[in-house]
């Protein structure tokens, strides 16, 4: 492409006002993280990262949000297959609902898991006689996961699978295969890089979730207290630098998650651009 | 967070494919309604169910007590508070949405793609970890903690705390939603206007406003939900000082704390009507900008026609 001058006008004013805006609410503050932390030698730091009650958050925190992002997974793609391939009573509705976890308040979120699945709640009462307790144990920061997780991979795989073209499933027919095959050797192959990304992204945000998951998680120490929760106990007892430490571990996650995220999503693009 | 939340051009173009399948590319209808009823046990475990405890929980006492829950002092300052917080916070994050949409989608330059990470930045840091920054720059012990405090100035555990924290977890939804569909228009449109003489925000409102009307539109209305919701973030910086500090979600856990649950389900209950009002009008714009993407496809091929 032969450079062409660009005629527009207000590029140093729109770039300049993103450049500051961004710096001042985004970059200097988040700089200021790990500038806190340098007050901390590097032994002290790696104590205070390391401690039992902080590692065991990190268990929890990890492997919560694994397992919802798996379950969003599995179920998110046979939801969306769902909403795109088959057609039932108020389906529409469905659709627009699925992304209430987006639009509802982590808080309101929370109360109303904790309601429904305690020991006297709608579904609580019904599994708990089963010996399954969801409230209050490691279970429920599972369920609180999946719930605000949920819309991730929905909403990355439909829009794949909209744009798959019946031609290749109906050649895949004609030449033998039966639908199990042509959905595990054409289907899955097409809205894997989308999959993953939902999964990501499902992930990521769990792993940040603070507001629904202190509800139902009962936050008994080294059994169902998350990491966010332990920044927020250390700042509530002026433990600034500790706080600090542990969100700088957090953060240094978050990132290298990001990254992940934006190269998954290169490929899914790239996958799409390609195959047009 | 979403990216396919946030970039809607492709889920906008829904075109309604009801395309008769045949046998060979569907399923027999009894593994059709085994999915789908799986599909909506799913749904109800996790969405459904929890949303209608919201109301019938709220509503558990009575409607009295429902009413009196909301329009108590404590509520109705937890409520201005939180309209304070978004009318403040969603226009700042949509001039900074156009200056970077603009900037990114009409220009060259280098480091661009990092620039869109870095402002994708927000999403991936943890809303508690928000909070957090904002304590340490403004804290007491922070930065400008001691500066503040001799000039009698209060961020933490103030308004304006609780404003910067609702700035940072809303950040980059606007942005995010706008700088694929500018790019997508590309910029002829633009051009056009400057060589009939148009001046450069004669452009801006005239040509580039109307065209990204509906993204506009539907990243305000995500960048106002989350506004309205913030707990994680909020928390940290509040200080939950009753009647002063308190914004909705933050009420609804001092209530829920207290065991007083129909009154925290009350209040609760506005939230997840507000939400529920989000998504009708996320639905609408939704299907708006389907609307016209069929239409331009229509006059594309009208033209098209009337050129041969």
């Amino acid at each position: 492409m032969a450079k062409r001058k660009n005629v527009l006008p207000g590029f140093s004013l729109s770039l300049g006002y993103t450049l500051v805006y961004l710096s001042l609410i985004v970059l200097i503050p988040l700089a200021a993280a790990f500038i806190k932390t340098t007050e901390l030698s590097w032994h002290e730091f790696w104590a205070v990262v390391t401690a039992p009650r902080v590692v065991a958050s990190y268990k929890l925190t990890f492997g919560a949000s694994l397992i919802a992002a798996l379950i969003n997974a599995v179920f998110g793609l046979l939801t969306a297959w769902v909403l795109v391939r088959y057609s039932f009573p108020g389906k529409k509705i469905i659709d627009a609902l699925v992304d209430l976890p987006f639009a509802l308040p982590t808080a309101v979120a929370g109360i109303a898991l904790t309601a429904v699945y305690s020991a006297n709640g709608w579904i609580g009462s019904i599994i708990e006689p089963l010996g399954i307790k969801v409230a209050f144990t490691p279970l429920g920061v599972i369920v609180a996961l999946t719930c605000i997780g949920l819309p991730f991979v929905v909403r990355t795989v439909q829009p794949v699978l909209e744009d798959l073209e019946a031609e290749t499933e109906e050649a895949a027919a004609s030449l033998g295969a039966n639908r199990f095959q042509s959905f595990t050797k054409i289907i899955l192959p097409a809205i894997w890089p989308a999959l993953l990304t939902g999964f990501a992204l499902a992930f990521a945000r769990a792993i940040g979730e603070y507001g629904s998951v202190i509800f139902i998680a009962g936050n008994m120490p080294m059994v169902s207290e998350i990491t966010p929760l332990i920044i927020i106990t250390k700042l509530e007892q002026y433990d600034y630098a500790g706080a600090t430490a542990v969100a700088v571990v957090m953060l240094g996650i978050s990132f290298a998650l990001l990254l992940l995220i934006n190269a998954l999503q290169w490929w899914t693009n790239h996958r799409l651009t390609a195959s047009r | 967070m979403p990216q396919a939340f946030i970039t809607p051009t492709s889920q906008y173009i829904r075109y309604n494919t009801k395309v008769a399948r045949s046998r060979a590319t569907s399923e027999p209808l009894w593994i059709r309604w085994l999915l789908i009823t799986i599909a909506l046990v799913f749904l109800s475990l996790f969405l459904f169910v929890p949303l209608a405890a919201v109301f019938t929980e709220g509503l558990r006492k009575g409607f009295a007590t429902y009413i009196s829950a909301i329009v108590e002092p404590d509520a109705l300052s937890a409520i201005k508070l939180t309209l304070i917080a978004a009318a403040i916070a969603v226009p700042l994050n949509l001039v900074f949405g156009l200056a970077a949409a603009w900037a990114i989608a009409k220009f060259e330059f280098k480091g661009k793609s990092i620039l869109i990470t870095l402002i994708d930045l927000p999403f991936a840091v943890s809303p508690v970890i928000a909070g957090l920054i904002y304590v340490l720059i403004f804290g007491l012990q922070g930065w400008f903690g001691e500066w503040l405090s001799n000039h009698d100035l209060k961020v933490v555990f103030a308004i304006p705390g609780i404003v910067l924290a609702t700035i940072f977890v809303t950040f980059p939804f606007i942005a995010r939603e706008l700088i694929p569909l500018m790019q997508a228009q590309g910029k002829e449109e633009e051009e056009a206007g400057l060589v009939l003489g148009a001046s450069g925000w004669q452009i801006f409102w005239r040509i580039t406003i109307p065209n990204i009307k509906w993204g506009l539109l539907y990243g305000v209305i995500l960048t106002n939900a989350r506004a309205m919701g913030e707990f994680g973030a909020v928390s940290v910086v509040s200080g939950h000082i009753r009647g002063l500090t308190n914004t909705m979600p933050l009420h609804v856990e001092i209530l829920y704390n207290e065991y007083n649950y129909a009154a925290a389900f009350a209040v609760a209950s506005l939230l997840a009507f507000l939400a529920l009002i989000t998504l009708v009008l996320k639905s609408y714009v939704e299907w708006q900008t389907a609307k016209n993407a069929l239409r331009n496809e229509v006059h594309k091929l009208i033209i098209r026609r009337e050129s041969i």
